[in-house]
């Protein structure tokens, strides 16, 4: 058994509403010198050990992001 | 009678007027249930709006991988016409039948409103009964709908035009104010409006929706 993080973040070129949104909104609560915030989705799976590299690519591209806007990184983490 | 199936996911809100406004052109609406891995024989099919599966992880990521949808994705490739309307734009981008995505309007605000648009392109099996460039209203609601896509793609669209609606004063974001959009065929179109509640001045704000259901027929009788 392992545990899998994939991080699916809107493409540069794509518009981030979100975190535009988030970005406004820290210098009202006092928070200066954040430049840019960028919102994305962290999904957590437990595999074990029959899934290989290839299948979670395939997971993350197939279903997890969607490749016309997002992009993923997938990382094998320890327990 | 041509037979138009109309879609039912869980979570689908417009299936219903989709099915009057199916019936109120002449056609015999036939409902089509998600999991079911069968079309009945239908001449083409409507993808409704709605929250199909409560638009988890993305507005039509998981009704893509419904069972009806891998017969929808076949019979569309044999040239079955294709409709999407809101959700069902969602999920034609999703299942890879048309290009782009549907994103979180710019606003970050639901919109709901009585919408004029543009017809781009009246040469496909869904929009041959409107004039080209004519101004239509059809009313639209969605979290989702601001359409992206990346620069050649935009290009490509209205180079080719495969743009099918513009927006008169764009409600969402979407790049080059798209509304709808078609696959090369002219037989499958997505657009984010929702044309089944403009089929009865005393349920929309008029009729002009209604030529999108007539177009289709037109084209299932003449075939």
């Amino acid at each position: 058994m392992a545990r899998v993080v994939v991080d699916v973040m809107p493409k540069p070129e794509i518009l981030d509403p979100q975190g535009q949104a988030v970005a406004n909104a820290l210098p009202r609560l006092g928070f200066t010198g954040i430049t840019e915030v960028r919102q994305g989705k962290r999904f957590e799976l437990e595999v074990d050990d029959s899934v290989d590299d290839a299948t979670l690519a395939r997971i993350a591209d197939g279903l997890l992001a969607n490749p016309v806007i997002e992009q993923w990184t997938v990382r094998r983490v320890a327990e | 009678m041509s037979r138009i199936g109309v879609v039912t996911f869980p979570g689908s809100l417009d299936d219903v007027d989709t099915v009057r406004a199916v019936r109120l052109v002449g056609a015999e609406p036939v409902a089509l249930w998600h999991g079911d891995a069968d079309l009945r024989s239908v001449d083409a099919v409507i993808l409704p709006g709605g929250f199909s599966y409560g638009d988890y992880l993305r507005a039509g990521a998981i009704a893509r991988f419904a069972p009806v949808m891998g017969e929808v994705v076949a019979a569309a490739g044999r040239g079955l016409p294709l409709l999407g309307i809101c959700n069902g734009f969602q999920v034609l981008c999703e299942a890879g039948l048309l290009p782009g995505a549907l994103t979180r309007n710019e606003s970050l605000h639901f919109v709901c409103r009585d919408q004029p648009l543009r017809v781009d392109n009246p040469d496909t099996v869904w929009t041959s009964r409107y004039a080209r460039d004519a101004e239509i209203v059809i009313p639209l609601k969605h979290m989702e709908g601001c359409y992206v896509a990346d620069a050649d793609t935009l290009r490509r669209l209205s180079g080719e035009g495969r743009v099918v609606f513009r927006y008169l004063g764009n409600p969402n974001g979407s790049r080059d104010d798209i509304a709808g959009v078609t696959d090369a065929t002219g037989r499958i179109v997505g657009l984010m409006p929702h044309p089944e509640h403009a089929v009865d001045p005393l349920t929309g704000p008029g009729t002009d929706g209604l030529g999108m259901f007539q177009s289709v027929l037109d084209h299932l009788v003449a075939a």
